[in-house]
């Protein structure tokens, strides 16, 4: 390297500082300039992908590290204090002696930093020295280098499986098509494959790829943490701009799967890429009952500074009372005494030393170590372990479980939360026609029932249970029929386990076709050959299509690091099954097209007879054995090369998935998406590829996506979207509406009353509608199109003003209706969070009407419930409306008719008003309503909304908030709540990365609260006062002593025996209360919920039991000091003497005092408190037993074991201990019996055997009203019964057996719920 | 702090989830033990009326009888003070009071005449009592080498700062070192019995066995041995400042002089509080029976330590002892208090029980 003037490396430096900071960065090719020097190379200022996280170097450990820890206070203190003992004229123990604990415990810190940067430095130098391909110019192909010696502007190649080293700009893969699929997981979590293609345009990249090509400038924006986007644009050389986002770049440390190699150009490198600058350690949160111990531990600081006033003025006093120079007084070592009032100073800071203990500093060690406790126990738990998922609870925040013993609300978010967010086809209304898919629902509920309903079916009504799902079932008998069943559901919940991608498993995706439905598009194909698009087959083909689904091939994904290894064994034969249903499907299709010109009667007839043979034929065969149905699938017809079966659907959401697959069971087959085409098989077998013009992807704010295609035949460009009706509906054409004639002009309308029935339903709706763009708009807007992505400047908005250009004018297609099942016990918890005394707020994104019945569904509103609906369109309605509810509601709130009552009064509130309602000058309004609510739904939010009424909530009423969610859109949700917790579902673990706990399932939350929750809180808070409460009596014995010493900062207890008393006598039980003590059982608490109140608000830790716990320290220290002062007074007892009774004692009342509070005594309580009292003598009989002059002044040589030969030592040990704890006992006792607390009558019930107290814990239930405490397990979703269709539908056909299996399915429900009931 | 390590342990758990899977995958499901799920059998007291009544009855029971024994044994023992100090001008001491000096050459003595009302039997003891003298000082109570008096040669020449500024007089070492030494209580007690007869009978006054046992034969040593040459061994050393005479000659007896003088012991222990007395002497063998009769006595004080500069007080004790130690009726009354206390509080926990005990059982939770 040659030489360089300072200061043109400061300029230098300079110049990248500033290129670093620029808001744009231009970077070109390093092969131009690959081997000049540093300060030539153009990309220099940029880091290289080199990485350090290690904190400290070899040589700096030590005082870095010090440094590093003197950040804690406690430390600081401590030192401070040991510091002070340094100065002769204020010490008052001996100075080295009070090093040792300050130094024990910093350095058992700095051991344990030590040992985790050391693995920080192994894993950055694995990562660092990991091989990588690099293009070098010299050698003219890919080269092996580091991980670390990668540079922005390099063209680093990844082959398949690999590990992306930086965030690359992707150049040129293997696939033809420029697609690379990657795998997020390290970065999200998400387990599904996303896409990520080639910018197109800047490599011409046939037949190889050669980077020396490259000669575009790249600007992208600074390095930033947003992992989903990414703005850039590359500047060709003739000025041309090309725009590029985050699906062209591979972040670091995704992988490269399906996909031979990719080549990219670096963007960002090492300290820069988007997974470091998101890579930003644990969270920390602080707990309410944290930032309340704070407080109080100013009042020790405060009450620790007065007690040192009083000791320094009443020194200065003694010694000013003092008429002469007294012989015990010594004098400094220049011969000299200090002036009273100098004296009286330097006590102050003496005092100081002397009672540093009464502030609690080794509590925030205790409370570290009891959350870790606390923690194993809760991530323990068997309740809350998911057997689908193979997951137990998770705490991500280790220092907030206690939080969750005070919750006030919750925020809910629905879909994937409430539900199970698997999304299951259930009906669809086309072009104003409205088909039930009754078959479907049937099968549905059978599959739904045989988990549930297993043994209630099978031992009360087989027989019904049977003709409800198999017609027939010829040699079946019962036997078998249940032996099938089992086998059925473990396979499928096996599925579960092993499947945790954005798809359910195939029996719950498989759509059985209404067979109307079928023959519309038998016959709409048959008609439809030339160039019209039946609006039947364009509703198929728009849910086919329209959509991001990537196909894979079930054999790539077997590939795939046997990350989704379905087993081959079980998961193939029912691929196969389910697929062969699909084809039969189609097959039929054939069948009655070929059979389409006899009368109509006829036909239906006998599609019904071939579909009944296709619905019964799983259960079937499934029953006879596994290996059998490869018999019954027939040989694919020849034509096919890609068989459905091998076919598998990874899509972002678990709707879009549900609805491919509903077009696959009607024949339109999606058989492979790239970003240029989509390739679909239609029910006649053709294959048609449509070219993809453009992709506009949904977003939160249209509600919609569509896709531009080219149809093949007719050579047109269709736009087809898909989205909210709301979204849809108001984008119809006029000139649509107006084209049509006759009846179909109410198709829109008919559309709209079908959705309104779907919601009313509980389903999720979607509406398609389709567009023809003429060739001259798609050109112009093509082009306007370009400009928005290639643009740096608010790219988002132009993105979507771009989209919203082309989506207009709509003509509609059809709706579908999605239904999401509600979880397990939804309602159960939803029932027992309210008795609970907390709020349930619901946050959706779904329709008021979707989320109302959801509401019903899971028992947040009920039948008896006031439900407010507001919904207003302007600002001054919306006062008025809010002025007048809540009027409304105080006066029915004031009725004394309602006091008795149960029912409450409920809020649904949409998005738009909620926005008003939560400006600033309503919000205290709203939220003064909203406190009267006893639920609130909150329907068409936004995730910025549902944050924002979160924090609203949070701030306004200062409550404890608990955000619960699943996908994204709960992020800001999650992370504005006290608590977030998030549930690993379906939707990827953006929501659990965001969480401070994560569940699987949404009724794990009622034991998380309700138990571990309360567990959590009481027994840290009662940890928390004796440890405030165990300082302060032991460290006033030494307070009270001043009063006879002069106020001359003696200690009559050896300074070891103290230390060792906080250290090992008195240590162990306090945590191993705040670990295990257990006032009231699991079965307690979920039983009553009530019982979790007593957290609530001000819980048990208050101001009051604060300062009650102190005042009986005082009391007890007094006694323990006094008592022993009268015994021993005017006798010959030596200072040391006299302080081994008061340790004694103390020790007793400390442990006894705790006794008194332990609630639950299993041998680990006896064990610890046992072994704390014989740790005390052996350690200080073997002390005294060998110090002789070890510890000067002290010197306790036989000083124990002269008083354990002492009749007097026993005496006065157990008369102060009794009356040190006499009043508290006593308190306890008259508590609890003259008033005893819920708490200790559940307790009471505790003791009961389970029997009597299953039957009190009812008595009381029913005493305490009617209807809030059914205790049903209502959980079983929209059965069928719920479609009337009768009544919603009048031309539906109405079969009459399909009408008794619904009758039989009907009875089922009954039986089974009735047990329950009583 | 250690909460990153765990979540460190944590997340790789959660690694190893996403990566299993299929049929191979490790269950996580936790194990069903009961300590893992809380479910250890528990004994669970709730202290209700009803349930620690027995407890107030049995403390009262037991603790009265021992307040009885203590308060009998307490009262049994008899017990003499006599206040020397010499405040009052009457006082036959006032003249050696007004002395404050510790070095003054010319001894003051001063006798006082005094009866005993009751005879005292057995082994006597004899005390000295100090008021007003904080030996408890943080700095006094510092002001000594324990390994000077261990017996440790070095120490003894070069005594720990602890004493200073005793530590060296005349750029010698003092020994013992320190502010405690220094002001050793120098008075000398001598008691009589004034025979009916007028004969004055001096009653013997043992001056060993007054110290720990431990003290005397673990915790002091003279330096350089048992047997050695005393005056040799602490020859380069001087007396403490406020001392007469060197301290070893300090008792003619070779076992009691020097370091473990049981008078010095006696006082290096320092006292817990600023009232207390200190074993000065044993009464065993008076060759009188009863050891101390009932009449009259001289007490002969020569009077050398000053204690006006701190409003002090001096006193001689007489006191016969039980296994109880002297003479302290507190713990027998409190005894007696707290179990009446207990009595009577398990009185009214029966009242309660009685009377809240029914509703508790039928226990009909309300809030």
């Amino acid at each position: 390297m040659t030489w360089r003037s300072p200061m043109a490396l400061v300029r230098d430096a300079l110049r990248g500082q500033r290129a670093r900071e620029k808001d744009l960065r231009n970077l070109v090719s390093n092969l131009p300039y690959e081997g000049l020097e540093k300060g030539k190379q153009p990309n220099r200022h940029f880091p290289g992908n080199g990485i350090k996280t290690t904190k400290y170097t070899l040589l700096l450990f030590i005082p870095m590290n010090i440094f590093e820890q003197f950040h804690r206070l406690a430390n600081i203190y401590f030192v401070g204090l040991a510091i002070l003992n340094f100065v002769p004229v204020v010490n008052a123990f001996q100075p080295e002696v009070a090093l040792i604990p300050i130094c024990v415990i910093m350095s058992l810190t700095a051991l344990k930093d030590a040992w985790e940067d050391f693995r920080r430095y192994q894993s950055d130098k694995k990562r660092n020295y990991t091989p990588c391909f690099i293009y070098s110019r010299t050698e003219k192909q890919f080269v092996e280098r580091r991980w670390k010696d990668i540079k922005v502007g390099d063209f680093v190649k990844v082959v398949c499986n690999e590990i992306v080293p930086a965030d690359l700009l992707l150049m040129h893969t293997a696939d033809p098509n420029g697609m690379c699929l990657i795998e997020t997981s390290n970065l999200d979590g998400e387990t599904n494959m996303k896409q990520r293609r080639v910018l197109s345009g800047i490599c011409v990249s046939d037949p190889e790829f050669d980077p020396e090509t490259f000669n575009s400038i790249v600007v992208c924006e600074k390095p930033n943490n947003n992992l989903n986007h990414f703005k850039c644009f590359v500047e060709k050389p003739d000025k041309k701009k090309v725009g590029a986002g985050i699906e062209s770049l591979l972040l670091r440390g995704c992988t490269v799967r399906s996909t031979e190699h990719a080549v990219g150009f670096v963007v960002y490198a090492g300290h820069e890429t988007k997974s470091m600058l998101n890579n930003n350690g644990p969270r920390y949160k602080r707990s309410k009952l944290e930032r309340k111990l704070n407080i109080d531990v100013i009042f020790c600081v405060i009450l620790l500074f007065t007690m040192c006033l009083i000791g320094a003025v009443g020194h200065y006093a003694w010694l000013q009372a003092l008429p002469g120079v007294p012989p015990y007084l010594v004098p400094g070592s220049s011969g000299h005494l200090d002036s009273p009032s100098l004296s009286g100073f330097y006590m102050f800071f003496t005092m100081i030393i002397l009672l540093q203990v009464f502030i609690p500093i080794s509590l925030y060690f205790s409370i570290e170590l009891v959350k870790i406790g606390q923690i194993f126990f809760i991530t323990n738990d068997m309740d809350l372990y998911d057997q689908d998922t193979n997951s137990r609870v998770q705490c991500k925040s280790l220092n907030i479980t206690e939080d969750l013993g005070q919750i006030e609300y919750v925020f809910s978010d629905k879909t994937g939360t409430l539900t199970e967010n698997k999304m299951v086809y259930r009906r669809c209304s086309v072009m104003g026609t409205e088909y039930p898919h009754k078959e479907n629902a049937i099968h549905l509920a059978v599959l739904e029932g045989e988990e549930i309903e297993e043994d209630v079916i099978f031992n009360q009504k087989p027989q019904l249970a049977k003709a409800g799902w198999s017609l027939d079932a010829e040699d079946n008998n019962y036997e078998d029929t249940h032996q099938q069943k089992r086998g059925r559901s473990r396979s499928k919940r096996y599925r579960g386990a092993s499947n945790s991608a954005a798809f359910s498993s195939e029996l719950e995706t498989e759509v059985i076709p209404d067979r109307k439905l079928l023959q519309q598009i038998s016959r709409a194909q048959s008609s439809s050959s030339g160039k019209k698009i039946d609006p039947y087959l364009d509703f198929f083909l728009a849910l086919a299509i329209c959509n991001t689904v990537v196909v894979s091939m079930a054999t790539a994904q077997r590939q795939r690091a046997g990350r989704f290894s379905r087993s081959s064994q079980t998961g193939s034969p029912l691929d196969s099954l389910s697929t062969w249903m699909k084809k039969s499907a189609s097959l039929c299709n054939i069948f009655t097209s070929c059979k389409r010109k006899p009368k109509r009667n006829r036909t239906i007839s006998e599609v019904s007879v071939l579909e009944e043979d296709q619905f019964n034929t799983p259960v079937k065969t499934a029953g006879a054995g596994l290996e059998t149905c490869s018999l019954h699938a027939p040989s694919p017809p020849d034509k096919l090369t890609i068989t459905p079966d091998d076919l598998s659907y990874e899509a972002e959401s678990p709707d879009e998935a549900a609805l491919v697959h509903a077009a696959k069971a009607y024949g339109f087959i999606l058989l492979a998406r790239t970003p240029e085409s989509v390739t679909v098989r239609f029910p006649s077998g053709k294959e048609l590829v449509f070219e993809v013009l453009d992709t506009l992807t949904f977003d939160s704010i249209r509600k919609r996506m569509s896709v531009l295609v080219r149809h093949p035949i007719t050579k047109e460009c269709v736009l087809y979207t898909k989205g909210a009706d709301y979204a849809i509906m108001e984008l119809l054409g006029a000139p649509y509406a107006e084209r049509l004639s006759g009846n179909q002009k109410t198709i829109a309308a008919d559309t709209q009353y079908h959705l309104d029935c779907y919601a009313k339903d509980g389903l999720r709706t979607l509406c398609f509608a389709k567009k023809v763009v003429s060739k001259k708009l798609y050109e112009s807007w093509s082009e306007d199109r370009q400009k928005a992505l290639a643009a740096i400047e608010n790219r988002e908005e132009l993105v979507m003003d771009s989209a919203v250009q082309l989506e207009t004018n709509l003509s509609l297609l059809g709706a579908t209706g999605i239904e999401d099942r509600l979880q397990d016990n939804v309602p159960d918890t939803i029932v027992a969070l309210r008795e609970a005394g907390i709020q349930v707020w619901v946050l959706t994104g779904d329709k008021p009407e979707t989320a109302v019945n959801i509401g019903y569904a899971c028992r947040l509103l009920e039948e008896e419930d006031l439900v407010i609906n507001m919904s207003c369109k302007n600002k001054l309605t919306c006062i008025s409306i809010l002025d007048c509810t809540l009027e409304e509601v105080r006066r029915y709130k004031a009725d004394p008719r309602n006091v008795d009552t149960t029912q409450g009064i409920s809020l649904v509130i949409d998005g738009q008003t909620l926005t008003m309602v939560l400006s600033p000058d309503l919000q205290d309004r709203f939220v003064e309503l909203a406190k009267c609510c006893r639920s609130v739904l909150c329907c068409r939010v936004t995730p910025l909304q549902k944050s924002r009424v979160v924090k609203v909530v949070r701030e306004k009423l200062k409550v404890m908030t608990l955000a619960v969610g699943d996908g994204a859109n709960d992020v800001n949700m999650i992370q504005a709540a006290d608590i977030g917790v998030g549930i690993s579902g379906q939707e990827g673990m953006q929501a659990v990365m965001a969480s401070d706990f994560a569940i699987s399932r949404f009724k794990h939350l009622k034991k998380l609260l309700l138990v571990h929750g309360h567990w959590c809180y009481t027994r840290l808070a009662n940890m928390i006062i004796y440890f405030f409460y165990k300082n302060v009596a032991y460290v006033n014995l030494l307070f009270w002593y001043q009063f006879f010493c002069g106020f001359s900062g003696t200690a009559m207890i050896d300074y070891w025996l103290m230390i060792f008393f906080n250290l090992f006598f008195t240590s162990l039980p306090p945590i191993m209360f705040g670990i295990m003590d257990k006032d009231v059982s699991a079965e307690m608490l979920l039983g009553v919920p009530e019982l979790y109140r007593t957290g609530q608000g001000e819980g048990e830790y208050t101001f009051t039991t604060f300062w009650v716990s102190m005042l009986d320290a005082f009391y007890q220290s007094l006694v323990c000091f006094f008592i022993p002062y009268l015994a021993y007074r005017d006798s010959d007892i030596d200072v040391f003497t006299f302080g081994t009774p008061l340790n004694t004692i103390s020790l007793f009342t400390i442990l006894l005092h705790l006794s008194i509070e332990i609630k639950a005594w299993t041998w680990v309580h006896w064990v610890i408190m046992l072994g704390s009292v014989a740790v005390f003598f052996i350690a200080t009989l073997a002390y005294s037993g060998t110090c002789i002059t070890c510890n000067p002044p002290s010197n306790p040589y036989w000083i124990l074991q002269s008083q354990m030969a002492d009749p007097m030592f026993y005496l006065v040990c157990i008369i102060t201990t009794v009356v040190a704890l006499l009043p508290r006992y006593m308190f306890h006792v008259l508590r609890n019996s003259i008033a005893p607390s819920p708490l200790l009558q559940a307790r009471q019930l505790d003791r009961m055997d389970p029997g009597t107290r299953k039957e009190w814990i009812k008595e009381w239930r029913s005493f305490r009203g009617s209807g809030g405490v059914k205790h049903s397990r209502l959980s079983t979703p929209p059965s069928p019964t719920l479609e009337t269709p009768v009544d919603i539908f009048p031309q539906s056909p109405t079969d009459s057996d399909i009408m008794s299996d619904e009758f039989t399915l009907n009875v089922i429900t009954e039986n089974y719920q009735r047990p329950i009931h009583t | 702090m250690m909460a990153t390590s765990y979540s460190a342990k944590d997340e790789d758990g959660q690694i190893t989830v996403s990566g299993g899977g299929g049929g191979s995958l490790r269950s996580r499901k936790p194990e069903n033990t009961a300590f893992k799920q809380q479910r250890l059998p528990a004994w669970q007291p709730i202290l209700t009326a009803g349930t620690v009544l027995p407890a107030f009855f049995i403390i009262g029971l037991i603790f009265i009888p021992i307040g009885i024994g203590l308060y009998v044994t307490s009262n049994n023992i008899k017990e003499f003070e006599i206040d020397y100090t010499g405040v009052d001008t009457s006082s036959p001491c006032f003249n050696c009071s007004q002395s404050f000096s510790w070095n003054s050459s010319r001894p003051c003595t001063c006798t006082i005449p005094f009866y005993l009302e009751q005879p005292y039997e057995g082994n006597v003891y004899m005390y000295y009592g100090l008021s007003n003298f904080y030996q408890n000082h943080r700095r006094y109570v510092k002001s000594r080498d324990d390994s000077q008096l261990h017996g440790d040669m070095d120490s003894l020449l070069e005594p720990s700062k602890e004493c200073e500024p005793y530590a060296k007089h005349d750029n010698k070492p003092i020994a013992p070192c320190g502010a405690i030494a220094n002001s050793m209580f120098n008075d000398t007690l001598e008691l009589f019995f004034n025979d009916p007869n007028g004969t004055k009978v001096q009653i013997p006054l043992a001056n060993t066995g007054i110290a720990w046992f431990t003290d005397k034969y673990v915790k002091f040593k003279n330096p350089g041995g048992d047997n050695a040459n005393l005056t040799a061994v602490f020859q380069g050393t001087t007396k403490p400042v406020n001392w007469r005479k060197p301290v070893y000659e300090l008792d003619k007896n070779t076992s009691n002089n020097g370091f473990i003088n049981e008078d010095f012991i006696v006082w290096m222990r320092t006292a817990a509080l600023p009232t207390f007395r200190k074993l000065y002497r044993t009464i065993k063998d008076s060759k009188m029976v009863p050891t101390l009769p009932r009449g009259n006595y001289t007490l002969e004080v020569v009077y050398n330590y000053p204690v006006r500069s701190f409003e002090g007080r001096k006193r001689m004790i007489l006191s016969t002892i039980s296994w109880m130690g002297g003479k302290n009726p507190f713990l027998g009354i409190a005894y007696l208090t707290v179990g009446s206390v207990c009595f009577f509080l398990g009185v009214v926990l029966l009242v309660v029980h009685h009377k809240c005990g029914n509703r508790n059982n039928s226990a009909d939770i309300s809030n």
